[in-house]
């Protein structure tokens, strides 16, 4: 087991899956010559030559359609989005054509087609510089959208979505491609479906998804620490197909929940989730679920406005003791 | 091209033509639904060019006008009109509809409804026979309408970049829906457009099928040789309104009459009988022929088949037994 960085751990799967597949392919701006904005294909240019690791304009809409229209036939492109930010101009491909080509055609067409984007929010990027855009993704039927929370899950979600038939959006994180953590050293895949506990717990679930399973793990010590309160911490990680019996098992052990989202929360994952848990296991649950989650605003650039649009563990610690009422 | 292979291109010209009037016929009688979008008038532009391609192995993609283009790369015209009826035997098992038909064994990749959508997608094509090896070309058609969106210069862009084998067909029929092509556009010679991009191309009539097909030869040779894009632009007219919603009563009686003057159909069947090679008793026959067919083969499949089950209604979203490596 080693230890490396999130954007160490993304370049690994790209490196094992186009060694093992002559038809996996990368593009994105700046990800050949330049090894990517945040390193994460670095060295693959020198490895795999330009036909395989391709450096496009910035013209984001088509070159996401010609890597779904490879993918019709057969390739499996890797799309780099350079921030999430800008995958709203490839929406129209992402959209109207990889996520219903599959359905749309009777299951005749497959569309094995990754699209990786850095979300959420980094250090005064600015308003078009900070999006989270899960909600839009986790709209949309036809789509598979998974959230690396670490290193391992970078790597394994990676490997995952480039074997799978659907089309998949990796949401990965500004912020985190510098975080380091373990990663096995033989080949692994991390499943495209389903929750991982983080931390077991017994008297409430802190549902998280990405950066926010660290803000949640950390109010998790807190609580246990200063307040006695043992909190379970559940990785959504795949936000659909969202993994309704995992969510339902959870909230049926400790009978409490808080959503914790760096999104804002109109409609989003917090909405989702409490939805899932109305649906699934209403009696269950001794208190009304709670959700931590940003302002309803376009990210401000001032560092501290900034870090006030945006939730942090002690927003979380304080939501479970007012649901406690402890 | 002998006489037998010209008579067969008559013949699938009347046939398309048939066809769609059917199809019309069909739409009021409330057996389809939706967006219909027709060809009349077109006729020679896919016939033509896919004719000098090869149905079947290249890869071939469109619009929403998109049965001719399917019928003429091979698809079942049963399986079309059943698409077009909703029925589990269509093409694509009645998911898609009149401007969603897809046939991958023909390699005819899909009928798409957002206005230049398919550009990138057959760069994407082109780009995967390029990974493989092989000299197959994809094959893009689109109306004029559809060069005023980004992904039209995007894709030229990309597509010379990386010489990428597509041959790029524009149908240019002079109306964006209802806007003359004069009114949206300020280059109204659509082959110029490509020039910064450096593809090679040209104009030709797209309603005489011998011109359409000696240009298209040209046209795919340059791709499938060269490995590299071209773009065929095709001056054409669409006979009926964009869709059944459609009287097209933006455009001059004198225009639409004139252009009726050139239609493809008469203009091959009049060049075939001045050949001798048909006389007017055996048009006639073969239209009989064709209009029994559609009737008592093809809309008589639609019509027997059976619809989607309900149960299905949620199936074709992901892949089925797809790749799944973490549950290895």
């Amino acid at each position: 087991m080693a230890e490396m960085m999130y954007w160490q751990a993304i370049l690994r799967a790209h490196d094992e899956e186009m060694a093992r597949d002559p038809l996996v392919f990368a593009m994105g701006e700046d990800i050949g010559v330049a090894g990517g904005t945040y390193k994460a294909t670095s060295g693959l240019f020198a490895k795999y030559g330009d036909q395989r690791v391709i450096d496009t304009p910035i013209s984001e809409n088509s070159y996401t359609g010609i890597g779904v229209g490879a993918a019709m036939l057969g390739c499996r492109p890797i799309v780099e989005i350079m921030s999430v930010n800008f995958s709203w101009l490839a929406m129209d491909q992402l959209m109207n054509n990889a996520a219903k080509i599959h359905f749309m055609s009777g299951g005749r067409i497959r569309c094995p087609f990754v699209m990786r984007v850095p979300g959420g929010t980094a250090h005064q990027l600015g308003a078009q510089h900070s999006a989270r855009m899960e909600k839009v993704f986790m709209g949309i039927s036809g789509l598979r959208v998974v959230t690396p929370a670490t290193p391992r899950d970078a790597c394994g979600l990676l490997k995952s979505a480039v074997r799978c038939d659907d089309p998949v959006v990796i949401i990965e994180h500004e912020s985190m491609y510098n975080l380091k953590g373990e990663v096995p050293d033989a080949e692994f895949f991390t499943p495209l479906e389903g929750v991982e506990i983080r931390r077991p717990g017994k008297d409430v679930t802190l549902f998280a998804y990405n950066i926010s399973v660290h803000w949640a793990l950390e109010a998790a010590e807190r609580l246990a620490k200063d307040f006695g309160i043992d909190a379970e911490v559940v990785d959504l990680r795949a936000l659909k197909p969202m993994d309704r019996a995992g969510i339902a098992a959870s909230a049926r052990k400790t009978h409490r929940a808080v959503v914790v989202e760096e999104d804002e929360a109109p409609v989003g994952v917090g909405s989702e989730v409490i939805a899932i848990l109305n649906e699934e296991c209403f009696f269950d649950l001794d208190a009304a679920p709670l959700r931590v989650h940003a302002l309803d605003i376009p990210i401000p650039y001032n560092r501290r406005l900034e870090k006030a649009a945006i939730p942090n563990a002690a927003q979380v610690v304080d939501a479970v003791r007012k649901l406690l009422g402890k | 091209m002998d006489a037998s292979d010209q008579k067969r291109l008559l013949r699938e010209m009347l046939f398309a033509r048939r066809f769609e009037e059917r199809c019309a016929e069909a739409y009021h009688e409330r057996q389809i639904g939706g967006f219909l979008h027709l060809y009349p008038g077109e006729e020679a532009c896919a016939i033509g060019v896919l004719e000098m391609a090869r149905p079947g192995s290249d890869y071939v993609v469109t619009g929403y006008r998109d049965h001719i283009h399917a019928l003429k790369s091979g698809m079942d015209p049963k399986a079309l009109m059943a698409e077009l009826f909703g029925k589990e035997t269509g093409c694509s098992k009645g998911r898609g509809g009149s401007m969603h038909l897809f046939d991958p064994d023909v390699h005819f990749m899909g009928g798409y409804a957002l206005v230049g959508g398919p550009f990138p997608l057959a760069a994407g094509f082109a780009k995967a026979i390029q990974m493989r090896g092989g000299d197959e070309i994809a094959i893009c058609f689109l109306g004029d309408g559809a060069n005023n969106q980004g992904t039209f210069h995007e894709t030229m862009n990309m597509a010379s970049l990386w010489k990428l084998p597509v041959l790029f067909v524009c149908e240019n029929n002079l109306y964006g829906i209802g806007t003359a092509i004069e009114r949206a556009t300020v280059e109204i010679n659509q082959y110029k457009r490509v020039a910064p991009y450096k593809i090679a191309a040209a104009q030709c009539d797209g309603q005489d099928i011998d011109v359409v097909m000696q240009h298209a030869e040209a046209a795919v040779r340059h791709v499938r040789e060269k490995r590299e894009p071209y773009f065929l632009e095709l001056m054409t007219y669409r006979l009926r309104g964009h869709s059944m919603s459609d009287s097209g009563a933006y455009r001059r009686k004198e225009e639409v009459d004139e252009w009726a003057q050139r239609d493809p159909i008469g203009i091959y069947k009049a060049r075939l009988q001045g050949q001798g090679l048909i006389s007017d008793a055996e048009f006639q026959a073969m239209d009989k022929a064709i209009q029994q067919e559609i009737e008592e083969e093809i809309v008589r499949f639609a019509v027997e088949s059976p619809e989607p089950r309900l149960e299905d209604v949620a199936r074709y979203v992901y892949v089925e037994g797809g790749c799944a490596p973490w549950q290895k």
